[in-house]
Parts: C-alpha cells; structure tokens; sequence
C-alpha cells in the first residue's frame, strides 16, 4: 500500500451530544478524511427534560398539555399518541365524529411540517428565497390551524375520549379555500424542488438509504418509504377514520418510476404527501357524520373514570416524520404508572450511519435534515486537529454547504 | 412602535438565537417573525450566526443541566452593549417542565434578562415586540 496514504490522518468530529429540540440528546463522531466521511458514529443519551418522568406525577388530562410540548412541530400528535394509548389502557370509545375531526387536525400538521421542512431543506443548501416562499405558504396552513384550534403552534386540541373544538358546517368554507390555496400553489413547489438544476445537483444520489439499510435499521415515515418501502401506520393498521378513507402508500416511483432512497426521493415523498394529505381533509369533511365530540364532556367524571382504570395501552400514529409510538400503563391510580415516549425521529437517526458515509462533510446539512430531525445538532461541531481544538459551528457548516452549491452551479 | 424610539434607528439589532432546551415551539414561531408575513428585516433586525456579532440575545427553552455552561458561555461572547430576551413560558416560569430534575432555569437564574416574551409559544407579534424594547434599552444604554 502506498504509504502516503497510510499516513492520510482522518479528523475526528463530535457533534452534539446536546440536541436540545429533540427528546433524545444524540452525538455524532464523524471520522473525516479530508472532505470524505468515512465513519459515523451515533450514540443516544438520557432523557432530557424528564417529560416522561413529570407525567408520572400529573393526571392524564395535564399529560394532555405536557406531551404537546414534547415536540413544537409534532405538537398535535404527541399528545393524540398519549390518549390513543389511554383510551385503550382505559376502554373509553371515541364518537365517529371526533375520529374524523382527529383525521382533519393531523393532515393539517402534516402540511404545515412538510412544508415547514421544504424550507429548512431549502435554507440548508443556501437557496433562502425558497425558504421564505414556503413559510409564506405555511403561514396559510398556521391561519387555518388558528382557525380550528384557536392556536397556532400548541393546538390545545386533544382531549381524552374526542377532541376538545367542533369543526361545524360554517367553517367548511374557510377550510376549503385553505386547501384550494395549498392546490394552487403545489405546483409552484413541485417545479421548484423536483425540475430546478440547484435542487437536483444537491439531492439526487446524496444521503443514498438502501432499502435493505431501511429494513435493517428500522428507519420510519417519509425516510423509510423514500427507500421504497411501504410503511405507514395509517394503512398497515388504521386508526382514527383512516379506515375509511381512500388513500396509500406515498413512494418516489409514483413519479420517476423508480427509487434510489436519495435527498431527492425524501422531498418527492414529502411533496406527495402534501397533496394526499389535502386529499384526506376534503374528503374527511365530505364523510363526516354528525354526533358528539367527546365521549365525556365533564372532566371531573372523565378523571374519575381514569383514576379507577387498571391496564395497559398502546398508541401508534402516523406523526409528520414517521411512526411516533406512546404506551401508557394504568393502576387505578391519580396519575399513570408508567408512560413511554418513542419520537419518529429516534427510529431515523441511525439511517444518518448508511446515508453520511462516503458523502462530504458540506452535505452533513442537508443529509441530515432530509430526515427533518430537529436540527439544532449541528450547532456546535468542534474538529480536533493534531489535538488542537477548534469549533466547527452551525455558521461554518452552513458556509460549507452554500459554497459547495455555488460550486456546482 | 415602542415608546421612547427616535425616529430613525441608529443602528440595526442583530439578535443571535439561542436554543437551551426548548421544544422547538418557540424556535419556529422565532423563524417565523423572520419570514415574508411579518418580515423583521425591514426593520433591519436580522438574525445571525455568531453571539460574537449580535446586540440581542434571544434565549428559548428551560435550560438543561447540560446547556448552563453553553449559554453562559454565549453571553459571556457577545460585546457589549446587549440586551437578553427570554422568549417563551418555559424560559420564564419553566412552564409545564417547572418540576424537572433536569432544569437549572429559569433563565433568570443564570442570565440577567432584560425582557420577557411570554407566551407558550409567544406570537410572532409579541416577540417583535420584545426586541423593540431591547432596542429602547440599548438606544438609552449608548445615550450615555
Ligand atoms: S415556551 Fe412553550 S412553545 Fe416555547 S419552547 Fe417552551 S414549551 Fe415550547
């Protein structure tokens, strides 16, 4: 072996461990060779706000209001995860109209997060314009949001046994025009992101998930079906009215017959996903029945009914990024026994392995938020040169990334 | 516009956003106020990248015990005259967190805050509004 190369000194970069916006704290040790990475490695720490342990002094209803701040962006489906597993440890029946109004609230914050990622992902490779054309869009889905729940981020909305505002047949308008905006402008997007030279130069065959790799390392949501395999809560075991709904499984090859499982098929599985969930509200509002809301509207009677309950649930949804997972255990108790948070977005930082191997270090950026984690991590990366430290940070990296655009263009 | 402003600005805020521990609410309603509805740059106020060039110090979240030395580290970076905002509940109160073992904030008890945005998140409106009265601050700090 020629011994210049046997002398190459690969660069070590840690990266977090601090995630602040995620429930997990993760850190990243890059090895770097030159510009390559040839090595990740990811290790995942305590818990960090101790969510999980303050619900196990609250009641279940003030659980309601401390999921919802697990996560800003998933702040519907957090707390809709945590009562679908109540509901079962406890044996409480939803109304077929909250059902479909849970359907509404959640593709709702489907479309404000997925467009709230094109964004992120456009601002990571340096092209803002497109992050401030997006968040304008977006601003459309935070008026309908307010419009619904009277809130813009942290919806307020769930409630155990239903949901706590009615959708009445006065608001269909407003909700309409909503969707009639987002189908407007979708095209817009679509050119954008899958027909502009700067996006195709950046994301296609970069942060490259096999399927295999996706099976193995259990990735979820757009990450995992990006890769071209099919998984989505929604359909393999339908809840709320996702049962009578008409739709399927969103895989790039719907639109370029094939799939590479690159940054390019994740922002084609996102985009779909927009239009699908449009799909889903119009026809939630066509479908719904009349009825309740809430299967107990007193919440001294609801809390009475939970503190007596004895048992076990689960919940599965369908969150933004992928499969968010909450079990709860009951024991005729004040407040539950036990309760478990699992965030989509634990499942998909091990896929970061397969997808930054090999890649450069100004494509970490925009590998990393393909995924849409919480992108604080890159926030502080310090490189250890011949012992020397020196910081890396957001800023830096963000440079790097521009200028490699810049460079391609 | 806040009371007490002249009439032109001397000079332009640049706020340096700092995230302790928070659940990303604020952060997105932060970016938010940035964005084409509300559009702080044309008042010139601009976020930045380093603590090193900013004026305001916008800190979310309720602090973890891993964060406390970073955040300290970033006021102790930013020149002087500056100005803390605290933006959010559980910066301020430690909102729906208040009990957790793994929280040293509220803010307030590492950082000298000059103004707090309440509000879990706050309004986009309502934290334009909290660095328009840094501004006040920093205009009556450099008067004299
Ligand atoms: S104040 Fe509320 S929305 Fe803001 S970071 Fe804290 S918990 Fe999240």
């Amino acid at each position: 072996m020629n011994t210049k190369l046997a002398n190459k000194i690969t660069y070590q970069i840690p990266v977090g461990p601090i995630h602040p916006a995620l429930k997990e704290p993760v850190q990243f040790e890059f090895e770097i060779e030159g510009e390559k990475i040839i090595n990740v490695d990811v290790s995942l720490g305590h818990v960090h706000r101790s969510v999980e342990w303050a619900g196990t002094r609250r009641n279940p209803i003030q659980i309601l209001y401390l999921a919802e701040r697990i996560c800003g962006i998933c702040s519907y489906c957090h707390p809709m995860a945590f009562s679908l597993a109540t509901e079962r440890a406890a044996e409480i029946e939803v109304p077929e109209r909250a059902q479909y109004i849970r359907v509404i609230h959640q593709e709702l914050e489907r479309i404000c997060s997925h467009i709230l990622w094109a964004g992120v992902a456009a601002h990571e490779i340096g092209f803002d314009s497109v992050l401030f054309l997006t968040w304008q869009i977006r601003e459309k889905a935070l008026d309908l949001t307010e419009y619904l729940t009277g809130n813009r981020v942290t919806k307020g909305i769930t409630m155990i046994g239903g949901v706590r505002r009615d959708i009445t047949k006065d608001m269909y308008p407003t909700i309409l025009e909503g969707m009639k905006y987002f189908k407007d402008n979708f095209e817009k997007i679509r050119k954008i992101f899958l027909d502009d030279k700067t996006f195709k130069l950046r994301s296609q065959g970069c942060g490259i998930l096999t399927k295999e790799d996706a099976l193995k390392l259990c990735a979820v949501g757009p990450t995992t079906r990006a890769s071209g395999v099919k998984k989505d809560v929604r359909v393999d075991q339908p809840y709320f009215a996702f049962g009578d709904l008409d739709f399927d499984y969103i895989t790039p090859d719907l639109i370029t017959g094939e799939i590479n499982g690159d940054v390019y098929d994740r922002i084609i599985v996102r985009l779909l996903e927009v239009k699908e969930s449009i799909d889903l509200i119009e026809q939630c509002l066509d479908k719904m029945p009349s009825g309740d809301i809430v299967s107990e509207k007193k919440i001294a009677k609801l809390l009475s009914i939970l503190k007596k309950a004895d048992g076990e649930g689960i919940g599965r949804m369908e969150a933004p990024r992928g499969e968010v997972f909450h079990y709860v255990k009951l024991n005729g108790n004040e407040s539950p026994h036990h309760w478990k948070v699992r965030a989509p977005t634990y499942s998909n930082i091990l896929p970061w392995i397969p997808m930054l191997k090999g890649n450069q270090i100004a494509d970490i950026p925009i590998v990393a938020a393909s995924t849409d984690p919480c992108m604080s991590c890159t926030n502080r990366v310090a490189i250890i040169d011949n012992g020397k430290k020196y910081q890396l940070d957001k800023q830096k990296l963000y440079e790097l990334s521009v200028e490699k655009t810049r460079r391609l263009m | 516009m806040a009371k007490g402003l002249p009439k032109s600005f001397k000079k332009s805020l640049w706020v340096y956003h700092c995230n302790s521990g928070s659940c990303n609410g604020c952060d997105i309603e932060i970016i938010a106020a940035l964005c084409p509805r509300y559009d702080v740059e044309r008042f010139g106020i601009k976020l930045v990248g380093s603590p090193r060039h900013a004026d305001v110090l916008l800190v979310t979240g309720p602090v973890t015990r891993q964060m406390v030395e970073k955040v300290k580290r970033i006021y102790e970076q930013m020149p002087d005259p500056k100005a803390v905002i605290c933006v959010g509940n559980c910066g301020n109160t430690g909102d729906v967190f208040y009990e957790a073992y793994n929280l040293v904030g509220p803010i307030d008890n590492i950082l000298p805050v000059d103004i707090y945005v309440i509000g879990c998140p706050p309004r986009p409106e309502n934290i334009i509004n909290g660095v328009a009265k840094a501004w006040v601050k920093l205009e009556t700090l450099e008067a004299k």
